[in-house]
């Protein structure tokens, strides 16, 4: 008795801790309401069967204690009941998938409008690049990265020479525009991972991974990197900050270009050069 | 072949058979084996007879030992990491370097060096054998072996917290390139060592390994069909398969890794610049390594879940007096589980950088694997119903394993499920759903086949009321650290963090939860100090059990001695007149009828086609 009352109150009480948590979702800031809405019916779906389940087991430990005069049922097999359990959990199944699948195809399909950026991952911090007035990142390649370099951007590739480099502070976004992200990475794994955007994806050295969304909400949100990446990973964290087209546009002009930036390297090298003289 | 053993064929090939009046009045005929009978080493000296040990019941007991030894390291290790999680201002001993090095080898060890050493080397070595009705398994020499080789790769783990710079923390995964790069700590000697620790468990598990398939298929007793064994025998058997064909890929990128660590080659390793610093590395390609990891670490899931599926069923059969429900069924779908983890890897690797169309396939295969994986649920239950139930603590760990398992499985429906993983990995959703899955319902059954087995081990029972404390405080104190702790993942916390509160999206009551987590941790970290004492006590302390306590059919029960001896059974081996889940037959006058019985002794069964 005692062990089906304490059974029960495990089942009945996960699913009023569920309804009365606390803790819940991060309010949602980008287009990814498909994906909460996923999770929301992969609950209903699961949340019952747990609840049938728990409860059933609490019934049977309930109903069918130990009796020394009684004998179980003797029925080693039933097919019909095996079928059609088996059935109705495939539709359960198909259920979840089908409409996870749709989502997942929408978040693997880029629109065509979506900017581009790039994110700069390694140990432990994050840079961003943005394409210049031609609209087009230029090439890199790690071997190209030293100091002058930090992106490792090919110089004899045109499109390179007016990137916009943001090394320290916060990267701006536009509202309501689809952004597809560039992902980087210089030395180990990485990811670029902003909670109310739902959307995250590792960054590896060696390739570009990349994906998009669609900021809906103005403000600050915190960057996180949710690959681990060794000792400083906890601590690797930035900002994006999503703006409306005046801002946004205020903010890019400050920026500095690869090019501007190179010539600022090479005039400080060269005072420093005159000081030693 | 004797006119006799044709006869005697007859009756040991389905105990149905009695019904059919003919055959009825057969005799058993004590008729000569058609093969020898394996010879043994008995051993002659205290060395052999508890050191390098041949007798399987004794690797068995040796492997338990050095699993749950190694394992307590773990548990002291995930008390430390909760203390700094749970109240990071007030214990400060924790670096974060050494926070990682905690993750990572508490990570490692419960998944290999207890989990798969327990279930395989300790259940597997004690009860195969037993329970298919051999002497011995079919290589002593090479199983004493295989223990000794798993006993060194755990020592050469241990020693790596003794080298310059620790062990590695790079977490259990292992990815490259941080593994072996200077940004994560023990990226020298730590990981040498995990490598060669894990390549000498391969080595030794996979003696170990062969020497359960073979003596499953060749070892059997006389009318021990293949759908006539006890589910625990698939369960290890299917496990110990996925086993033999998975760890091929984990040794393979030890090798490459320590390759790539010490001769400086890029198997793994692209070309980077790190800390300013160009690497000498090139070409290499750290998803190759993430591959090859989870088509090992995704079977080693089931290495671990299905002796766990196994054991249950037969828990849960033996204390609801009732057979187990659609026992076909659940023989295939333990195959057919199996057969599918090796087609499921990459959905721990949806957000790794991989091509993005394989989520399509990789999220159906996984949601595909869910069928089998609850008809198995709905057979647990509906075994319970209209049964007879005893509410004993093995029992009481089955029923907690039934919660626990389907909790842990349906979040795993979620995290399958591609387009929802995106959100929810590397949070506290994912450490919550695989510790409730494949930590916590798994040990349920472990600790559930401990309080089974041991008055066969050691002729005594464990003691009850230690017993049912240590299992309400387990039960329901890993179910309070692990259920609340998807919320956090919800929130999205990520997993693999020092510390993380100052974020400003986190509410300050995220805290609280994490305080309380530590302080569950703890008090079900204490209640296996209790078991331990238990265990150890009962040896001398226990209440004496009667042959076959339980009232259990397999043939484990049906030993000539309590503890069984050296070669397990007397003169003759037992042969097997039908499956292991005759309880309650109508018609029979006691509500179990062992394997080894034959109709004859019970004409009035009417046992069904089964």
């Amino acid at each position: 008795m005692i062990v089906a009352i304490i059974f029960f109150l495990v089942v009945v009480g996960s699913v009023v801790f569920h309804i009365f948590t606390p803790w819940w979702w991060t309010p949602i800031a980008s287009n990814w309401g498909g994906i909460d809405d996923t999770i929301v019916l992969t609950f209903w779906i699961t949340g019952l069967v747990f609840i049938a389940i728990g409860l059933f087991v609490v019934y049977c430990v309930w109903k069918f204690k130990y009796q020394k005069d009684r004998r179980s049922e003797y029925k080693p097999e039933d097919s019909k009941l095996e079928f059609r359990l088996t059935l109705i959990t495939t539709l359960g199944v198909a259920a979840l998938l089908a409409p996870g699948l749709i989502v997942w195809n929408t978040f693997v399909t880029v629109p065509k409008d979506a900017y581009e950026i790039e994110v700069l991952a390694n140990q432990w911090s994050w840079s961003y690049r943005l394409p210049g007035k031609d609209g087009k990142l230029g090439k890199t390649d790690i071997k190209n990265i030293n100091d002058k370099n930090p992106f490792g951007i090919n110089k004899e590739d045109k499109n390179g020479g007016d990137d916009i480099l943001v090394q320290n502070g916060p990267l701006h976004l536009l509202i309501n525009r689809p952004v597809k992200v560039l992902l980087r990475s210089t030395d180990v794994l990485h990811n670029f991972y902003i909670p109310q955007f739902r959307a995250k994806m590792d960054m590896l050295p060696g390739s570009v991974t990349y994906y998009w969304f669609e900021p809906t909400r103005l403000g600050e949100f915190e960057v996180l990197c949710a690959e681990f990446c060794g000792t400083g990973h906890y601590a690797m964290k930035g900002k994006v900050i999503v703006d409306k087209k005046i801002n946004y546009n205020n903010w890019l002009a400050q920026q500095t270009t690869y090019v501007q930036s190179l010539a600022k390297v090479n005039a400080n090298i060269k005072q420093v050069v005159k000081l030693t003289k | 072949m004797s006119e006799d053993y044709n006869k005697f064929k007859l009756e040991a090939k389905s105990s149905e058979m009695l019904n059919d009046e003919n055959t009825s009045s057969i005799k058993i005929q004590d008729t000569e084996s058609e093969v020898p009978e394996q010879d043994l080493y008995h051993p002659k000296s205290f060395i052999t007879k508890w050191i390098f040990c041949q007798d399987a019941k004794v690797i068995g007991i040796q492997y338990s030992i050095t699993a749950i030894a190694i394992g307590l390291v773990a548990l002291v290790l995930s008390w430390l990491m909760r203390l700094q999680l749970g109240f990071p201002e007030t214990f400060s001993y924790l670096t974060p370097a050494g926070y990682y090095q905690f993750v990572t080898m508490h990570g490692m060890i419960m998944v290999v060096y207890l989990l798969t050493a327990l279930f395989l080397g300790g259940f597997g070595n004690f009860l195969i054998p037993l329970m298919v009705g051999a002497r011995d398994m079919v290589f002593p020499y090479v199983n004493m072996i295989s223990y000794w080789m798993y006993f060194i790769a755990v020592i050469v783990l241990v020693s790596s917290f003794f080298v310059p710079g620790g062990p590695t923390g790079a977490g259990w995964t292992l990815y490259p390139p941080q593994a072996i790069t200077s940004g994560t700590p023990g990226s020298n000697g730590g990981i040498a060592l995990m490598l060669i620790s894990l390549s000498l468990f391969v080595i030794g598990f996979t003696m170990g390994g062969l020497n359960y398939i073979v003596t499953i298929l060749q070892g059997r007793t006389r009318g021990m069909t293949l759908m006539r064994m006890p589910l625990t025998i698939w369960g290890i058997f299917t496990a110990t398969v996925l086993a033999m064909l998975a760890f091929p890929a984990l040794i393979v990128a030890c090798i490459m890794m320590t390759l790539d660590s010490l001769l400086g080659t890029s198997f793994f390793m692209p070309s980077m610049v790190q800390m300013g610093e160009h690497l000498k590395y090139g070409g290499g390609s750290p998803i190759l390594f993430q591959h090859l990891f989870w088509f090992f670490g995704h079977p080693e899931v089931y290495i671990v879940a299905l002796p766990a599926f196994g054991i249950v069923s037969d828990l849960i059969s033996v204390h609801a007096r009732k057979n187990i429900f659609g026992y076909r069924m659940m023989v295939w779908a333990i195959v057919i589980i199996g057969a599918l983890s090796f087609f499921v890897w990459a959905h721990h690797m949806y957000v790794s950088g991989m091509n993005p169309w394989f989520g399509f396939f990789f999220a159906t295969t996984t949601l595909i694997i869910a069928v089998p994986t609850a008809i198995k649920v709905y057979n647990w239950v509906l075994t319970l119903w209209r049964g007879n139930i005893r509410l004993n603590i093995p029992m009481l760990f089955s029923l907690a394993f039934i919660i626990t398992f389907v909790n842990g499985g349906i979040t795993g429906l979620f995290l399958g499920n591609v387009i929802v993983d995106v959100p929810l990995s590397d949070t506290y959703f994912v450490v919550a759903h695989f510790h409730m899955v494949m930590g916590i319902a798994p040990i349920l059954v472990i600790f559930g086949g401990i309080y089974h087995w041991y008055p066969l081990i050691t002729g005594r029972f464990l003691h009850e009321g230690m017993g049912k404390f240590h299992f309400w405080v387990s039960f329901l104190g890993s179910y309070a650290i692990y259920f609340p702790m998807h919320y956090l993942g919800f929130i999205g916390v990520p997993r693999r963090y020092y510390e993380m509160y100052n974020s400003p999206y986190i509410p300050t009551s995220a805290q609280g939860l994490n305080a309380f987590i530590t302080v569950a941790a703890l008090i079900v970290g204490f209640a296996q100090l209790v078991f331990l004492y238990n265990i150890i006590s009962s040896i001398r302390l226990g209440k004496i059990a009667e042959k076959n306590p339980w009232q259990a059919c397999s043939l484990e029960w049906q030993t000539e001695y309590v503890p069984p001896r050296h070669g397990n059974f007397g003169k003759k081996l037992p042969i097997v007149y039908r499956w292991a889940y005759d309880f309650s037959v109508p018609g029979a006058k006691q509500d179990y009828i062992p394997q080894n019985v034959p109709p004859s002794e019970v004409p009035e069964a009417r046992t069904e086609k089964t």
